[in-house]
């Protein structure tokens, strides 16, 4: 007894020491913000530790702005004058933030390279210090690590990260026409090998904190803790900030090595680079592969390329000169221009400007379990929303299951999500053939066959099953939603969504609204579209709404060509070597030959003669034929199941004699089959804007890109016609008027911009 | 010492359905006696004895008697036997201890964790083998480390429903021998051989086993639903919790130290010897190992590298073992002549997130079952909690006593208050005396009937962690002696 007494006495003396720790921190930090009035970077002492906080107060995230460099700037010097430090921490003291990146902002207010290769430079110097610094700097990384945020963090002695899933490290910078500018370039390669810089920095991904062990780019793993006395994010980042502290005291007493132990195979590698041959055969190899999926359109990744070799072959000097030259010269260039435009598009498509639905949409129900049902399926159910899938048949309804498992189970394999995350989020999917529960729904997003019969008769069908204020959502490319709602009851809940197949992988979701559609109602659409994951769009209700309107006469435009004898491989190389992802005569086969029918019939209808071009005909006997595109594994092209590359077909060559027309070589140059095809796209797209349908230039450059394919190096129709010239572009569609008549006709808004070349669609 | 209960027993004639009641009434009466008789600490207890936990109208269910093997770390002594000669052994300690006569059971309940595929239903295989009569249906239950408190509760079920009145729970682990199966992809060929019918197939069968069908697959201590380890997710919410290496070292020392005491005092009395077949008796826990201080901290981080606080000397032990409790009715308990233990009381199951939480079963259980029963944790004399690790009883502890927590997570308005350490686990707990998954609920329960009997104290609270996030607690009230 006396034994338990005496060790309750100790309980009650290490309960005492942990206060009196506490006390001295709390009287350090009291201390620290009364030396300055920072706003952006603070410090403590934690004995001999010096922890640095970030926390951009006016903001979500983290950004190395100005202010947060000179602040940090500032921070450092103190640090390394106090002689009661001896290392450091760097931490941000936002949960789920570390640095997400420069700021854009501050690259897109210089006018010219020279100034945006100073702002490199500087950066470079700062980070050099860091580097350089005698007192060792622990970066103690929760959240996303991008972009400059890395840089900074790769110049840090020692990296700490969190296994939590929003921690991902990653140089996205290639996606915005730039190149990793602080640094980045010349630090990579030594730290995670040439190979695997490359990969990084070309690609842009996002690396996960587990991978980013395994390739070097972290030394240890915090992992994200549960409830305890605080909320788990708040103790997250308190124990990542003591681990930190853990490794920079070790760092300091040399229990911890900064010089790893080679492996056998780090030995191997590092031999093998060392060799110059080798170096150029990569350098070779990845230039020919960047060469050949960016069509040679995208300035940035060769110059990653010959920022990296600089580095490696002339000594860190050039390296870090030519980091910052190149990164000044693609700052000026017109794709990282279109490709910033993008980005702040996306942000933009990523809210919801109608506002907070007034009732959150719980219980999903989607009516048909095709390849368009399933996925939205597949992209509600793990989104906590409870998903019903009906179909009409077992047959159908078991196939849209499979797609939905298959979907999660591919996650599965990628190790993205666990077995039990799997299964777990498949409970949440029920799968039927008649409308038990629908007096639940909240939404109803129907994917039946697009024949607004059909669409009618679901729409009686429903509405006598759901409750009054379920919104009704009808997922079609072409038919207008007024006519579909026409059927309705309650106009007011009716609204378009139209998804993009393939629905997990395509990020777009155009929301059509007509005059009768309720304020909420899009709310909550949009709302639900957010939660899927989806870049949005909202656009007014008319033939073909935005982006299939702008794709009808291009293809109407490509199957002209094709009549005139261009050959579909030809075609495809012609529109991929604009920058389109995805090549005329591949996408015609992609959407199917018989919605390409369908469409181009139903809007050659709405639109009249403008929407002509090549004869519907040539694609309705390929339907006939059975050349539907790739699902019935014939259409411009022969798919071989397993098979990758694709032969042409060669049975069209009868369809398309049938149909032949004479090119005329005045506008048949591949530089005029481009146009054609982009100009026709561009100005349905401008005449979308004209009449209302679109919302804004922002929104149309973002559905015509994330939709549609429209090359990303352009920014999408509106920045292109500010960057080509709106005059530029009506010339040439002025010449091939002349020839094709008014399937060229410039609209009236795209005239107005051409006349008066100080309008422009984005400032 | 004497304390109020024995002096309560002592007047109490052994009676009837209305027990309850009496008791209750006559804790009134008495409760003025001791008060002039005796001390602080006497008067402590004997204020709490004011009343039963009976309830009018729900069966009285005695504990009688609890009994276990040694509990030995595996791959030691035990090493060459099956689960069910561990159980049997149980068994037999306890009708040996109470001259049970081998039919006058109406059930027999085991739990266990990992099971031995031959002896699936290992509470059948146990009662046959331990010579009780085949007429008595038995059924294995699991429920990770509380299999054995669901076999009693069970049992409780029962006698509480009329179906039975004598129930013998136990539970049992082995940890010596565990089923390693072939891989899938091996099981499916071989199954597939079974199947085959010509020769050629089974030739051809027999080629496409590939190195990789012989990886064999091992039983995972970890989660299914989440992959992660046990005692990974211990140290993390170790450090939820801001439990340090200190205090768990402390408490792991403290937890062999105690236990170090008791064995050496004979406290251990629920510990039978076993004749091992083939090698030695054995008639004391092997795990108990008082080290220091200095000894704990030279330790590296088991599951955590390199800055975790969770090792394997603050961690319990894998062992082999097994116990069994004699449950009955009041009613029939004394009318078999038996001198009940203690009252099995208000229980609770309790389950919560799988991956953040999954250790803090005696947290979210401790509060529910009290309030169950009408009393404070102030009330509760002995603490008997499952001691997975010593960070999890840390951040219990911890969890019991922050307002905050109770709020945020338990969806109450204050918090109930740690257990006093003079209280908990005083004859050691899992870390030092071992922890055969199954059977660690009944030693639990046994210890606080025995405490009771020993300190003098009226009511026992029994809490216990579970894998998959769930947790079990019960209350336990002396039987007047």
């Amino acid at each position: 007894m006396a034994g338990v007494r005496s060790l309750g006495a100790l309980s009650r003396i290490t309960a005492k020491r942990y206060n009196v720790l506490s006390d001295i921190s709390c009287r350090t930090f009291s201390v620290a913000p009364a030396m300055s009035a920072r706003t952006h970077v603070n410090y403590e002492v934690k004995e001999d530790v010096a922890v640095i906080r970030m926390n951009d107060p006016t903001s979500k995230v983290n950004t190395l702005s100005v202010q947060m460099q000179n602040e940090m700037i500032e921070v450092f010097n103190e640090v390394l004058a106090n002689d009661a430090v001896q290392s450091a921490v760097l931490i941000s003291s936002k949960p789920g933030c570390f640095i997400a990146g420069a700021d854009i902002n501050m690259i897109q207010a210089c006018n010219t390279s020279e100034e945006v290769t100073k702002l490199s430079q500087e950066g470079q110097k700062m980070f050099a210090r860091i580097e350089n610094s005698p007192k060792p700097i622990v970066a103690a990384i929760n959240g996303p690590c991008l972009g400059g945020g890395l840089e900074f963090a790769i110049a840090c002695q020692y990296r700490v990260a969190t296994k939590s899933k929003k921690t991902v490290l990653g140089t996205p910078e290639v996606m915005l026409g730039l190149l990793p500018g602080a640094g980045g370039t010349q630090r990579l390669p030594k730290m995670v090998g040439i190979p695997g810089a490359f990969d990084m920095m070309l690609t842009g991904r996002n690396i996960r904190a587990d991978k980013a062990k395994k390739m070097g780019l972290v030394h240890q793993l915090v992992d994200p803790l549960g409830p305890g006395l605080k909320s788990p994010e708040e103790r997250t980042i308190e124990y990542l900030e003591e681990v930190a502290i853990q490794c920079a005291k070790g760092i300091v007493n040399k229990k911890i090595s900064l010089t790893k132990e080679k492996g056998m195979m780090q030995k191997v590698q590092d031999y093998v680079m060392g060799i110059e041959f080798v170096r150029q055969q990569i350098y070779k190899t990845v230039t020919a592969k960047v060469m050949k999926m960016s069509k040679g359109l995208y300035p940035a990744p060769l110059k990653i390329i010959e920022s990296v070799k600089a580095g490696l072959e002339q000594g860190p000097d050039s390296g870090y000169l030519a980091e910052a030259q190149n990164f000044g010269k693609l700052a000026m260039t017109s794709e990282s221009n279109a490709l910033i435009g993008l980005y702040h598009g996306q942000v933009a498509c990523k809210k919801n400007r109608f506002g907070v639905p007034e009732r959150p949409v719980k219980n999903l129900a989607i009516l048909g379990a095709g390849l368009m049902g399933a996925g939205i399926a597949q992209v509600t159910v793990d989104k906590g929303i409870h998903t019903v899938l009906k179909d009409t048949t077992v047959e159908g309804l078991s196939r849209g299951q499979q797609q939905v498992y298959k979907g999660l189970n591919d996650k599965t394999k990628k190790k993205t999500i666990t077995s039990f995350e799997r299964d777990f989020t498949l409970a949440s999917l029920t799968g039927q053939l008649d409308y038990s529960g629908f007096e639940k729904a909240d939404m109803v997003i129907e994917a039946v066959f697009e024949d607004l019969n059909i669409k009618h008769r679901v729409i009686k069908e429903v509405e006598a099953v759901i409750p009054p204020h379920c919104i009704f959502a009808t997922n079609t490319s072409a038919l207008p939603i007024k006519d579909i709602a026409a059927a309705s009851i309650r106009p007011e809940k009716v609204i378009g969504m139209h998804y993009f197949s393939p629905v997990d992988k395509m990020q777009l979701l155009e929301i059509i609204t007509t005059d009768k559609t309720s304020k909420d109602t899009t709310a909550s659409a949009v709302a639900v579209g957010l939660k899927q994951g989806k870049v949005i769009i909202v656009v007014g209700d008319g033939p073909g709404f935005y982006t299939t309107r702008c794709l009808a006469p291009m293809l109407a435009e490509a199957v002209r060509l094709l009549q005139e004898g261009v050959d579909p491989k030809k075609l495809d190389a012609l529109t991929t070597g604009f920058g389109f992802p995805v090549g005329a005569a591949t996408l015609a086969d992609e959407v199917g030959i018989d919605v390409a029918a369908h469409v181009a019939e139903d809007l050659g209808k709405a639109f009249g003669s403008r929407f002509g071009g090549g004869n519907v005909e040539v694609l309705k006997t390929m339907v006939e034929k059975g050349f539907k595109g790739r699902k019935s594994g014939k259409g411009c092209y022969v798919y071989t199941p397993g098979l990758k590359s694709k032969d042409v077909n060669p049975d069209i060559e009868d369809v398309l004699g049938k149909y032949k027309l004479t090119p005329n070589p005045l506008v048949s140059s591949d530089s005029d089959v481009q146009y054609r095809l982009v100009s026709r796209f561009v100005n349905e797209a401008v005449m979308c804007l004209q009449e209302g349908i679109l919302n804004g230039p922002v929104e149309g450059d973002i559905g015509a890109v994330f939709g549609l394919g429209f090359p990303p190096c352009l920014g999408g129709p509106f920045r292109f016609v500010d960057t080509f010239g709106a005059n530029k572009l009506v010339e040439k569609m002025k010449r091939y008027e002349e020839v094709y008549g008014n399937h060229f006709t410039p609209c009236q808004l795209l005239l107005d911009h051409a006349k008066d070349s100080s309008k422009r669609f984005h400032k | 010492s004497l304390c109020t209960s024995n002096i309560i027993s002592n007047i109490l004639p052994p009676v009837s359905l209305w027990t309850g009641t009496a008791v209750r009434y006559l804790d009134k009466k008495e409760s003025v006696k001791p008060v002039i008789s005796t001390g602080s600490e006497q008067r402590k207890v004997q204020t709490k004895s004011k009343k039963t936990l009976a309830k009018p109208g729900v069966k009285n269910i005695v504990l009688v008697e609890g009994v276990r093997t040694p509990f030995l770390l595996s791959g030691t002594t035990y090493a060459d036997l099956m689960p069910h000669d561990l159980a049997r052994a149980a068994l037999q300690g306890l009708l040996h201890k109470t001259s049970l006569p081998k039919d006058a059971v109406d059930y027999i309940i085991y739990g266990t964790v990992i099971q031995e595929v031959k002896t699936s239903n290992v509470a059948r295989e146990a009662s046959l083998g331990a010579g009780f009569s085949d007429k008595i249906p038995s059924h294995t239950v699991t429920m990770a480390c509380i299999s054995s408190n669901v076999a009693m509760t069970t049992g409780v079920g029962l006698i509480t429903a009329g179906q039975c009145d004598t129930i013998v729970a136990g539970g049992v682990e082995f940890m010596s021998d565990v089923p390693i199966r072939h891989s899938r992809k091996m099981r499916k060929t071989m199954l597939a051989l079974n199947r085959a019918k010509t020769l050629g197939q089974r030739l051809s069968l027999i080629g496409s086993i590939r190195m990789a069908h012989l990886t064999p697959e091992l039983p995972a201590v970890a989660e299914f639903s989440t992959a992660e380890t046990m005692g990974h997710s211990a140290d993390r919410l170790a450090a939820a919790f801001g439990v340090t290496r200190l205090e768990q070292d402390e408490f792991a020392l403290r937890s062999h130290t105690l236990a170090k005491q008791a064995q050496d005092a004979g406290l251990l009395s629920d510990v039978i010897s076993f004749k091992v077949p083939g090698r030695d008796t054995v008639a004391k826990d092997n795990g108990i190992r008082p080290s220091s201080m200095e000894q704990l901290a030279k330790l590296k981080p088991a599951f955590i590298k390199p800055h975790g606080t969770v090792t394997a000397a603050n961690s319990s032990f894998l062992t082999d073992g097994a116990s069994a409790v004699l449950i009955m009715s009041e009613e029939k308990a004394l009318a078999m002549g038996y001198k009940p233990k203690a009252y099995l009381r208000d229980f609770v199951f309790v389950s919560q997130d799988p991956k953040d939480q999954l250790l803090l079963g005696p947290a979210y259980g401790t509060p529910k079952v009290l309030a169950r029963a009408g009393l404070t944790m102030d009330d509760i004399d002995v603490f008997e909690f499952h001691e997975a690790f010593a960070g999890q009883i840390m951040a219990n502890l911890k969890a019991l006593d922050s307002d905050w927590f109770a709020q945020t997570y338990m969806g109450r308005k204050v918090k109930v208050g740690a257990p006093a350490m003079e209280k908990f686990n005083l004859w050691g707990g899992s870390l030092s005396l071992g922890h055969p998954f199954g059977a660690t609920g009944c030693r639990l329960v046994t210890t606080v009937a025995h405490r009771l009997l020993k300190e003098g104290g009226q009511y026992g609270l029994v809490a216990a962690c579970a894998a998959g996030g769930q947790g079990h607690a019960m209350v336990i009230e002396a039987y007047p002696q």
